[in-house]
């Protein structure tokens, strides 16, 4: 008896610990938040953008002239470069994910871009898109057709790009960008220097070329085409086109900040701004309290003394899940606080199949203590079957989801699991205490659950 | 037991109520959101005083982005809908919102979805919602595996697989009334189909199917323990089943749809609709699980006997 006395004091002194824990850590509850330990500064709600306010941004990566054994590879320089990118432009906690396509997405390589706090889009793109493109482009092998058209003055005229054919030289090999200046003519150019991949992509184009000619290509652009003298085994560069010293410097800070290895095309950009979500937020707490309130009222209404047991125990369990979302952490979303708010009425599910078992126990003519314990066993497969469906919808939703679906099967999953450990230890640990209170009329009546006396 | 002496009247409401689901759907259809459709919305709220929907319609015809819906908001506020735009054409349409900047506003929210990614999602919406009813059919026919040996005992039982039938026919009517709730509500109150429309019908199904199944669970484990018995009286067990295990099915729903309801009320607007069709949801659920489900078992179990008696007539 004892022993199991400590054991429940012991869950409660741990559950008022982590109800304190994110109580402390955060800012709108704590008002002496500023003071605190960094440990609890470290770990506030972190809200997904549909809250926060912000845009989201999807960019289609056209990986066609990349080898399908390296589009990991130039997809995973592409997001560092981007996020090399926006971190130049001082956003807190942005997320750049590739998206890979495949079987289960479908569509092709993509790169999602979520910049919290940037509600102007425009300067959103602007930010994404500065970033360069370098490419370098050989002749093409004689003999091959060119396009050429005619215009109507009857000139000829041949279409630059077809001349020339991309290589594997790409911005994503070089090192780093320096601006010069032309000893003789004082001319700005941007001298460029590869790394060691690029070193030997750059020697073997020189080698192969020599006498031909080189394009430099800048966004699709050819900025600079020279004539390869001899082969380039040291992997330096240089752009010497008709640069004004303003623009060379542009480039030469956008070329170190990373060239794009890959083009990309934007697909679909959605902002929210800070307003609309902040009233989100306030009417998701204001859900979450008053559907807490509703479920609790009804347990202790309905099932007396074990209610107030599921409703401390249903304390415990929110305790854990905010906890949770903290430590993760989990961004939470507008489609999240639903599954938490709906996790709220699952965990109950489990006490509410425990407590009809009990009851039944009680009236096939049970003692107190002998029904609760049947109760919790005999229930278990009934609560195991009701949380393996939800469990199984999280899971799948959790692996197919979009970023907004994902938020929502991923409270919901935590929800599911966590609440069978609550239901299940923390009401039975509460429950097998209280059986103290003897097999009298009145604990018989603490005992027993709707209008029946 | 109350519910199976009538169960002919239950069954026929939950039938007419599909058939109306079914009607209606084929009727008003759906409104397709963005999210599946591509295009853009833009949500802005004015400053001072929203100008005439006639007067801004004129100017958003001059931009020529195609049809462009404007539709009221709030007390200062639009949202416009149009194909997805650039950037550039974002611009124009929220000049021509503020009148040229005259009549300064808000951009609430903006979202632009290419028709590609429109696909793409349509795509996974598929997908998930095929694997997730492949899935809880597994699950029903796990939970389903064992009954045949109440039928290898020589009594005249319901074969194991028609209970997993049974259980796959009310979670589709579990999943059929919200979706007609929905045609009503896209229909009067211009709700979308969008992404959060299908996690609500994968949601229905994973909440809804274990309620079935619970009930099933009890009137089996009722008629294993009758087996000694020469001769079971098979819609008295089932009445028997459901008084033992009705209030709990209820009363496990019914936590859930108290926080849907918070959640309906109070919550945010993106989810509104999302808790009003999982209430509904929730509610057909219980409401299939007692009084569709255990009646369909015990007419399936007529009919079966009563093809017995003529077969052996002959």
């Amino acid at each position: 008896m004892i022993k199991k006395l400590i054991l429940a004091i012991v869950v409660l002194v741990l559950g008022a610990g982590v109800a304190f824990f994110v109580f402390k850590s955060e800012p709108r509850l704590n008002k002496n938040f500023e003071a605190q330990k960094s440990f609890f500064k470290n770990h506030p709600f972190r809200l997904g953008l549909d809250l926060s306010g912000g845009s989201h941004l999807i960019y289609k990566a056209d990986t066609s002239v990349v080898p399908e054994s390296q589009v990991g590879d130039s997809m995973n320089a592409l997001r560092d470069v981007i996020e090399r990118r926006i971190n130049l432009f001082g956003v807190s906690e942005p997320v750049v994910q590739v998206q890979h396509g495949g079987f289960v997405s479908g569509g092709g390589e993509q790169l999602i871009v979520d910049l919290p706090g940037v509600t102007d889009v425009k300067q959103a793109i602007e930010m994404i898109g500065q970033t360069p493109l370098l490419e370098f482009k050989i002749e093409v092998p004689k003999g091959t057709l060119q396009a050429v058209t005619v215009d109507k003055d009857g000139t000829a005229v041949l279409d630059v790009n077809s001349q020339f054919v991309s290589t594997e030289l790409t911005g994503r090999y070089l090192q780093k960008a320096t601006l010069e200046f032309d000893t003789n003519t004082r001319e700005p150019k941007v001298s460029l220097q590869f790394n060691d991949v690029g070193t030997k992509l750059f020697a073997e184009i020189t080698k192969n070329n020599v006498g031909k000619m080189v394009a430099i290509y800048l966004d699709g652009a050819p900025i600079s085409t020279p004539v390869v003298r001899e082969e380039i085994p040291n992997g330096q560069a240089v752009i010497s086109g008709s640069f004004t010293p303003t623009e060379a410097k542009q480039l030469v800070g956008r070329l170190n900040s990373g060239a794009l290895p890959v083009p990309i095309s934007l697909l679909s950009t959605q902002t929210i701004g800070a307003i609309l979500g902040d009233s989100a937020v306030q009417a998701g707490v204001k859900a979450a309290i008053i559907g807490f309130l509703l479920v609790a009222l009804f347990l202790i209404l309905w099932y007396r003394l074990p209610g107030l047991v599921a409703t401390l125990s249903l304390c415990i369990f929110v305790a854990i899940i905010l906890a949770l979302f903290k430590l993760l952490p989990v961004a939470l979303t507008a489609a999240g606080i639903a599954g938490f708010i709906i996790s709220i009425g699952i965990a109950v599910d489990a006490n509410v199949l425990i407590f009809e078992r009990v009851k039944e126990e009680l009236r096939s003519g049970q003692s107190i203590s002998d029904a609760v314990k049947l109760g919790f066993s005999r229930a278990w497969f009934s609560i195991r079957d009701s949380n393996i469906s939800n469990f199984i919808t999280a899971v799948i939703l959790f692996w197919f989801g979009t970023s907004l679906i994902k938020g929502f099967a991923l409270t919901l999953g935590m929800g599911v699991i966590v609440s069978m450990f609550s239901a299940i230890t923390i009401t039975r640990i509460f429950l097998s205490t209280l059986v103290f209170l003897g097999e009298g009329k009145i604990a018989r009546f603490l005992f027993s659950s709707g209008i029946s006396k | 037991m109350f519910i199976i002496k009538h169960k002919k009247i239950f069954i026929g409401i939950s039938i007419v109520l599909v058939i109306l689901s079914f009607v209606s759907l084929s009727i008003f259809g759906l409104n397709i959101g963005i999210d599946f459709k591509g295009g853009a919305l833009v949500e802005v709220v004015y400053k001072n005083s929203r100008p005439n929907q006639e007067v801004l319609n004129k100017s958003l015809e001059a931009l020529n982005f195609g049809s462009i819906l404007l539709q009221p908001t709030g007390e200062l506020g639009y949202i416009a809908k149009t194909r997805d735009i650039s950037d550039p054409e974002h611009t124009l349409l929220l000049q021509a919102l503020s009148q040229d900047n005259k009549n300064s506003l808000t951009e609430m929210s903006f979202n632009s979805v290419g028709p590609s990614v429109g696909r793409e999602l349509i795509r996974k919406a598929i997908l998930a919602i095929i694997l997730i009813s492949l899935a809880i059919i597994c699950f029903i026919a796990f939970a389903f595996r064992k009954v045949s040996h109440l039928s290898a005992m020589g009594h005249h039982s319901v074969a194991s697989w028609k209970y997993g039938v049974i259980a796959v026919v009310t979670l589709l009517h579990d999943v059929a009334i919200p979706v007609g709730l929905f045609v009503i509500l896209s229909r009067y109150y211009g709700a979308e189909l969008d992404t959060l429309f299908v996690v609500a019908i994968l949601t229905i199904l994973g909440l809804s199917v274990s309620d079935t199944i619970v009930i099933f669970d009890r009137i089996r484990e009722n008629l294993r323990n009758q087996a000694t018995v020469a001769k079971i009286n098979f819609s008295e067990t089932v009445g028997r089943s459901l008084e033992q295990s009705f209030v709990r099915s209820i009363c496990t729903s019914l936590t859930v749809i108290l926080v849907l309801l918070a959640l309906f009320f109070f919550g945010p607007v993106t989810t509104k609709y999302f808790a009003l069709m999982l209430t509904a949801g929730m509610f057909f659920g219980t409401y299939s699980s007692i009084f569709l489900a255990s009646p369909l078992l015990v007419l399936v179990e007529e009919w079966q006997k009563s093809r017995s008696v003529s077969r052996g007539k002959k």
